[in-house]
């Protein structure tokens, strides 16, 4: 079946099954390979993309539900690779093996969009659908209290 | 600041299409010098001495990294070893990933070896290079060698104010014959110019955060098509019963086969099961959940946690086999004043890399090719060839980032699965792991129970010292022996020291169930538990400060001969004693830093509750505190914690900073929340819903870290931090709630 989408600003035509999470139609039919599988469930976070600035958990949104909305990758986090979050990640050096970092920074992103001051106990609470194996939580709260304007 | 620029090197993966072939490469370098990458394998005219260095006419410098990325910035430390012993400017050096091949040594990025096995070689291999540049500029010159300087990408003549950059020389210096690696002088540690330093930038910084890293699921090859496995929910199961047509009716399902049943030993191979290959992978998912199969269990079918656990503490309750000997236990316990003794459970331990398996293979003409999310590149491509039945000179092992591995990427099931599949299937294939395929199909770390017995003398002194320990042995997977051998018991039983006058380690056995595997850290994690918990136990049994403990029963700074610790020989990590001794003073070193950083002292006054521990695993010494507050969801919670580590001379650390964080955070998963337990032979936790790990939350707001300053060769640092940190936790819960919990997960043992 023939769906249209918009992903990171460009429109895409797919011919998936409506019901296919969208994790996999942006991953396998469109190729945007940032965007990670972790666990299918909605209980890691790898997965996280942006519609229309929520962060979502892709493995369990159908692609039929992104239609009509803006969906936003971390290919598309900004044009040039350099959103202060992704600046902050690499100056930090946030990411250990990395594969979770593209979940963390689009919530982190999400977050941050919503509220520009978090405190730690919000830090805690938006970021806590997002697991990092590597244990990297400490610079991840640091880079995102650095953007925020604070000290990391 | 660093003299490398932190924001615009990058990375990049080039396309199977290239000739090149899906190398993952880096830059340390601006876009300036990431405009002509070389092609591997077409670097072109240069000087290329060794497998390791290429250097081109316009001067940049290639470097081979052999051993795999998955977290712990290998690629940001080795490439950059060599490049310093060369003199190279790390923005013009290129780093080319290996495939898996035996010209490049061990390959396989396991057991903390990465630096502490290959810093001399690595270096080597940039002094050749080196000293093959300087003669050719010396020459050219008319002046001694010893008389010139390679630094900053140029060989100098100071005297003269003469210069010449590497790319000037190349020509030259590749007609001079290569100098003998054993025969080449190193620069002194102290003159190397960036590693062991400066904050070294992360290689693949900007690619993870901008998503165009390459991982194991993210390589794409021309027709290539998707696949999942069911595969036997227990070791050593089959297929009774199988129907395929409903799976076959799943619009997008090409192809549903029977995969080969293995036979005993398991070692590396596939699971056996059912593989559907379709053209997406949620069509692969779906036609999976489609196939009607009916296991046959076998007999790993009686697998019952619950039930096992009376079955190890009854090993651990009769003799073992002793391997390690001091004095008269026997004797010295029966004379003793008091006699402690306490049992210690830790269940098995999912290795949960947030990137389960995942492999893209293409069989093609009786040749193999493979991208992979390996830590062991030679083993994949021995694994690969086998179960297709071909040559390995056929068989290309290309690596890509790992997402994790945690030794669980140690093994060569998923790649020999893939390239089986690719040559079933008629086409490229990649296969990808589900979490539950991860956690139900892994290689998990043993089940293990611990039992300790300490006689004091009438002062309080550890006059006698009794251990036994049960574990199936990671070597059951590979056919052998259902008792923990002398050589697995290197890994904290025998290298405990302890300047107690009687000792006795015993090992018992333990028959598996699970295919056992490597696991960050392995069987330290309940070694380090038993003991540091059970020193703490002694501490408050006594009535003195666990620090105070700590140091008496480890004893004064020494190095202890085989003589001393009672054992006939010491595996120690494959590293001599001369070179890497058990030195009780190192260990006293990290508990005495740990303890000053945490202001253990003052914890009374603080009104805080920290418990200390301390390991020495992969010839590395490490100390933790942790500190845990109440907490109303958790019950208790790590808020802060602090972890020393004595590795010898590091080489990039910010990195070894990063891993000692994760190693605390994963210590915390470990110890506070961690663990899967069997039920009729399959794995009861399928999903991360009940197999936790630590969250954001979980983890402490702060964690300081620090490296002891040490001119000593090179040890562990991936793994020696975990293991203290389970004992640590166990001992700040009893100083919180007066607890003592002696089994993982600690969460579970807690009462509120």
């Amino acid at each position: 079946m023939s769906i249209k989408l918009r992903v990171n600003g460009v429109e895409r035509t797919l011919d998936v099954d409506p019901e296919m999470p969208l994790l996999w139609a942006i991953r396998d039919a469109l190729g945007l390979t940032g965007t990670k599988y972790g666990c299918g469930e909605a209980l890691c976070g790898a997965c996280t993309v942006h519609l229309d600035d929520q962060p979502v958990r892709s493995c369990v949104t159908p692609v039929r539900r992104a239609v009509g909305r803006a969906v936003t990758t971390i290919e598309g986090l900004s044009p040039d690779g350099k959103h202060p979050l992704q600046q902050a990640w690499v100056e930090l050096g946030v990411p250990q093996c990395g594969y979770c970092q593209a979940g963390q920074l689009m919530t982190a992103a999400a977050l941050l969009k919503a509220k520009p001051k978090p405190t730690d106990d919000e830090i805690d609470q938006s970021m806590a659908g997002n697991l990092c194996r590597c244990g990297t939580y400490t610079r991840i709260r640091a880079g995102i209290r650095k953007v925020a304007g604070g000290q990391p | 600041m660093s003299r490398v620029g932190l924001v615009t090197r990058r990375s990049f993966l080039l396309g199977a299409g290239l000739a090149a072939g899906g190398l993952t490469l880096g830059l340390f370098g601006d876009e300036a010098s990431a405009a002509d990458p070389p092609a591997p394998g077409a670097l072109g005219p240069g000087l290329a001495p060794n497998v390791m260095v290429h250097i081109t006419e316009t001067g940049v410098v290639t470097i081979v990294c052999a051993r795999s990325e998955m977290g712990q910035g290998v690629r940001s430390s080795v490439p950059l070893l060599v490049a310093d012993e060369l003199g190279a400017v790390p923005e013009r050096v290129v780093v080319v990933q290996a495939v898996g091949d035996k010209k490049y040594g061990d390959q396989n990025t396991d057991g903390s070896t990465s630096i502490r096995k290959f810093d001399d070689k690595l270096r080597r291999m940039g002094a050749v290079a080196r000293t093959m540049l300087v003669s050719a500029a010396a020459k050219q010159w008319n002046v001694k060698p010893d008389t010139c300087e390679a630094i900053d990408g140029a060989v100098k003549h100071a005297a003269s104010k003469r210069s010449l950059g590497f790319g000037e020389l190349v020509k030259a210096a590749a007609k001079l014959p290569v100098p003998d690696e054993k025969s080449v002088v190193l620069r002194p540690w102290a003159e190397l110019r960036h590693v062991a330093k400066e904050r070294l930038p992360l290689l693949d910084g900007h690619a993870i955060v901008t998503g165009t890293g390459a991982y194991g699921a993210d390589i794409k090859v021309e027709g290539m098509l998707y696949a999942v496995v069911a595969r036997p929910p227990v070791v050593g199961g089959k297929i009774a019963k199988l129907d395929k047509a409903k799976a076959l009716a799943v619009p997008g399902v090409k192809k549903v086969f029977e995969m080969p049943v293995p036979g005993k030993p398991w070692g590396h191979q596939p699971w056996g099961g059912v593989a559907v290959v379709a053209d997406s992978t949620w069509a692969a998912l779906k036609g999976r959940a489609a196939l009607e199969i009916t296991w046959d269990h076998g007999a790993n079918a009686v697998y019952d946690s619950a039930a096992y656990e009376t079955k190890l503490l009854a090993s651990v309750r009769a003799q073992g086999t002793a391997h390690r000997t001091v004095g008269d236990v026997d004797a010295a316990m029966g004379k003793a004043a008091k006699v402690l003794e306490a049992e210690y459970l830790v269940p098995h331990l999912p290795h949960l890399p947030m990137e389960p398996p995942a492999v893209t293979a293409k069989f093609d003409g009786g040749a193999c090719e493979i991208w992979a999310a390996t830590q062991n590149p030679q083993l994949a491509r021995t694994e690969v060839a086998k179960v297709l039945g071909i040559g390995e000179d056929k068989v290309t092992v290309r690596v890509t980032l790992l997402g994790g591995g945690f030794g669980r990427k140690s093994k060569g099931d998923f790649s020999a699965e893939a390239a089986f599949i690719s040559r079933e299937a008629g086409a490229p294939v990649r296969v990808q792991w589900t979490r539950e395929d991860d956690l139900k199909n892994g290689y998990p770390n043993t089940v293990s129970a611990q039992r300790l017995r300490a006689g004091l003398d009438d002062k309080g002194r550890v006059v006698a010292w009794h251990q036994r320990t049960a574990f199936p042995p990671i070597g059951t997977t590979f056919g052998g022996p259902p008792e923990p051998s002398i050589n697995d018991l290197q890994q904290g039983v025998l290298d405990l020291a302890l300047d107690v006058p009687n000792i006795r380690s015993e090992a018992c056995r333990a028959e598996p169930h699970a295919r056992i595997g490597w696991y960050r850290s392995v069987y330290n994690i309940f070694h380090a538990f038993s003991a540091g918990s059970f020193i703490d136990e002694i501490a408050h049994a006594r009535g003195v400060d666990p620090r105070d403990a700590w140091l008496e029963i480890v004893g004064p700074a020494r190095k202890l001969s085989l003589e001393d610790l009672g054992i006939p020989k010491l595996a120690n990590y494959g590293e001599s004693l001369d070179k890497h001794p058990v030195d009780a003073g190192r260990l006293r070193g990290v508990i005495e830093r740990v303890t000053a950083m945490s202001k253990w002292a003052d914890r009374k006054t603080s009104g805080r509750a920290l418990g200390l521990a301390a390991h020495r695993s992969f010839v590395s010494y490490v100390g933790v505190v942790v500190s845990v507050v109440r907490d109303e969801r958790r019950k208790v919670r790590v808020d802060e914690a602090w972890i020393a580590i004595d590795a010898g001379r590091v080489v990039n650390k910010d990195r070894v900073h990063s891993q000692l964080e994760g190693a605390i955070v994963m210590g915390i998963s470990n110890a506070m929340l961690g663990g899967v337990t069997y039920k009729g032979g399959i794995v009861e936790q399928p999903n991360f819903r009940d197999a936790k790990i630590a969250r954001i939350g979980d983890a402490p707001r702060t964690i300081h870290t620090d490296i002891i300053a040490s001119d000593a060769p090179p040890g562990g640092v991936g793994e020696p931090g975990v293991p203290p940190v389970g004992a640590a936790c166990a001992n700040a819960i009893f100083a919180l709630t007066g607890q003592r919990v002696r089994r993982f997960p600690l969460l579970a043992g807690v009462k509120v």
